[in-house]
């Protein structure tokens, strides 16, 4: 019996067909990626040319004379509206609303998920599920009662304003997040370091933030995505000087007059989607990792 | 001398359902007590009691002379071991033994010096500079007593440490906790579901069912003198045979009648049970029926019974017979000529018997 077994699993024409097969998956696979990789690859050619260039040569072409002027004016010099500073301000902005943002919503995240998981009191389950409820409520049904809120905080137009608005729409997605990873961690652990004498915080701080890296790593990516790339928000709940890179973005490409600068605009868009990327390529192993942590135990 | 742990009517709710019932327990200084029942017993819930992990609904817990009901657990002088370990998965075995004593703020020099002697004791020093992660089973399990022992507390509590052991190394653990009892003369609370952890480890056995005490006394007394018949069945192993007879009063003493299928009535003659009532469950242990003429004694009765089973055991072989609807197993000497399906005398140790009442099933005699 394993003697016909063998042969057939070695025969020629059996291996022919696995190689065959394999080939196809990777041509497909190929070709996805190609697929998926050509808007970003007319983007950065696209910027990479004079506007000479767009307008005489062909969209796939490479660029004949690399220039990074576009570069130099979208991120210092193309106009949003009245004023033509670049995007660099509203970079900034984005930067001094997401760091906090994303640490904030994070921390508190974590220390939500530790209590629903861990310490559990009578309607833990209750308000879990209303946080959850949180997550799905739409953008914009929270609109009018949020410029409400920050008008009455006195915070409305501003970056703190804003990092508010984040923090509280996050907290909903981190303490899922969070909930789900301690749940996994036995309950033991926390017995016996109330039995050492540790405290609340203490076991928090010495014996499940250090469990936490990969928990942390999603979370902080998926906040910062998702903060770095809003725009409902921060259209709604800024003002002129406050507003984040991606509002600046569309302003750029939505308010010149006469002749359309994709140069520009192309770079001012990737240049409003570089954080991000920069992110994920950093990130990215821990994400697929931390993904699927709850489920093995480590 | 004063009760090292003294608990007095505690009761432990978790909403309308009852988990713990009137429990009343006092132990002295050096004791070491099992809580053994089958599992959802409470007797887990009740070693959290104790530890101040589960608040009581009501009752009294008192540790050391003072009373610790409502005293959190880091006050009241305990130590624990868990079923898990429950080691802290990101320390080395080092940090997790002193971790309880940073927390107090020992002194670095105390902690190292701690340290050592623990480490010493459970020959554990190789292993100090590891992650629990990379630990044997029974590495954890030493290094989850380390970190109990750092803490020379007042009273041990283990929660079903051996549970997750393979047979041979629970067997090789049990002698050093016992050993570990004896050389510290310390106190302990032990949670377990084997029997035979039980009656190795204690000095005191609380037999718990459903949350309420069914008996408490030395393994002796559990062992030879089941409170009921639920504690004559689960404590002892082979469990104890549990016959229903008959018993008439004979003179001073009693006539006990064993029903037997397509047979005479096996017919029994206690000269020292009295006034018991006429429907009875007899209790013998396997080892208190033995072949004729290997049990001598003034209350040794003997009889032919017919033999369905035989099952040799290497030490011992036992033997399965029918009587009064039951099967019942005797323990006879491993070189024994019994033969299923043939007769065989024997002889009924009834200094040994036990009797319980049918319907509630208590202890009579």
């Amino acid at each position: 019996m394993t003697d016909i077994a063998l042969t057939t699993a070695h025969s020629p024409s059996r291996n022919w067909g696995r190689i065959a097969l394999r080939w196809l998956l990777f041509t497909l696979l190929g070709l996805f990626a190609l697929f998926y990789l050509m808007p970003l690859f007319v983007m950065v050619t696209t910027s990479l040319k004079s506007l000479e260039e767009i307008r005489t040569g062909s969209l796939v072409a490479f660029p004949r004379e690399v220039t990074f002027e576009a570069w130099r004016t979208a991120w210092s010099g193309a106009c949003t509206g009245i004023q033509c500073e670049g995007l660099r301000p509203y970079f900034w902005n984005s930067v001094i609303l997401a760091i906090p943002a994303v640490l904030i919503s994070t921390i508190l995240g974590a220390l939500n998920g530790y209590v629903i998981a861990q310490w559990k009191f009578k309607g833990a389950n209750l308000i879990f599920s209303l946080m959850l409820f949180g997550c799905f409520i739409p953008f914009q049904v929270v609109l009018l009662p949020m410029a409400r809120t920050l008008g009455i905080m006195g915070i409305a137009g501003t970056i703190p304003g804003l990092i508010f608005v984040h923090v509280i729409y996050g907290i909903g997605f981190t303490t899922l997040f969070f909930r789900n990873y301690y749940v996994t961690i036995p309950q033991e652990l926390v017995k016996a370091a109330k039995v050492d004498g540790a405290g609340f915080f203490r076991i928090f701080w010495s014996i499940f933030l250090p469990l936490s890296l990969p928990i942390i790593v999603v979370t902080v990516i998926w906040q910062f995505t998702q903060i770095w790339n809003d725009f409902l928000f921060g259209v709604s709940f800024s003002q002129a000087g406050t507003q984040p890179v991606t509002v600046a973005l569309n302003n750029i490409v939505n308010s010149t007059t006469g002749v359309k600068e994709y140069n520009v605009d192309m770079a001012a868009a990737i240049i409003a989607a570089l954080p991000t990327l920069l992110v994920y390529v950093v990130a990215g192993k821990y994400f697929i990792r931390g993904l699927t942590a709850g489920s093995v135990k480590g | 001398m004063a009760p090292i742990l003294d608990i007095k009517n505690l009761y432990k709710n978790y909403g309308s359902v009852e988990i713990l019932k009137d429990i009343n327990v006092a132990i002295e200084p050096g004791d070491f007590l099992v809580l053994v029942g089958p599992s959802g017993c409470g007797k887990s819930t009740l070693l959290n009691c104790i530890a101040g992990l589960e608040p009581i609904t009501s009752g009294s817990i008192g540790i050391g002379g003072r009373d610790m009901t409502e005293v959190s657990p880091k006050d009241r002088d305990i130590a624990m071991v868990f079923q898990s370990y429950a080691l802290y998965p990101t320390m080395s075995v080092a940090k997790n033994i002193t971790f309880g004593m940073k927390v107090r703020g020992v002194d670095a020099a105390t902690q190292e010096k701690k340290l050592n002697e623990v480490a010493q004791q459970l020959q554990i020093e190789p292993l100090l500079q590891r992650r629990p992660g990379q630990l044997s089973g029974g590495q954890r399990q030493r290094v989850a007593m380390g970190r109990a022992l750092v803490r020379d507390p007042k009273l041990f509590l283990f929660d079903e440490p051996l549970s997750n052991l393979d047979a041979k190394l629970r067997v090789e653990m049990r002698t050093e906790i016992k050993k570990l009892h004896h050389n510290l003369n310390a106190t302990m609370v032990y949670v377990t579901h084997d029997q035979i952890e039980a009656m190795t480890l204690a000095t005191k056995i609380v037999v718990l069912k459903g949350g309420i005490v069914q008996q408490i006394g030395s393994p002796a007394e559990i062992y030879n003198k089941p409170a009921n018949l639920f504690v004559a069945d689960f404590m002892g192993s082979p469990a104890m045979n549990l016959i229903p007879a008959r018993a008439k009063a004979n003179g001073s003493g009693t006539k006990i009648e064993i029903e037997r299928a397509g047979a005479a009535p096996l017919v029994l003659t206690d000269t020292h049970a009295k006034d018991l009532p006429e429907d009875v469950i007899l209790g013998l242990r396997p080892e208190d029926i033995a072949e004729a003429g290997f049990r001598a004694g003034e209350d040794v009765q003997e009889a032919d019974c017919l033999i369905d089973m035989v099952e040799p055991a290497g030490a011992d072989t036992y033997v399965v017979s029918q009587l009064g609807g039951k099967q019942v197993t005797a323990r006879l000497h491993a070189e024994t000529n019994a033969r299923s399906g043939e007769t065989l005398p024997l002889a009924f140790d009834l200094s040994k018997v036990s009797y319980f009442a049918p319907e509630s099933g208590e202890r009579l005699n």
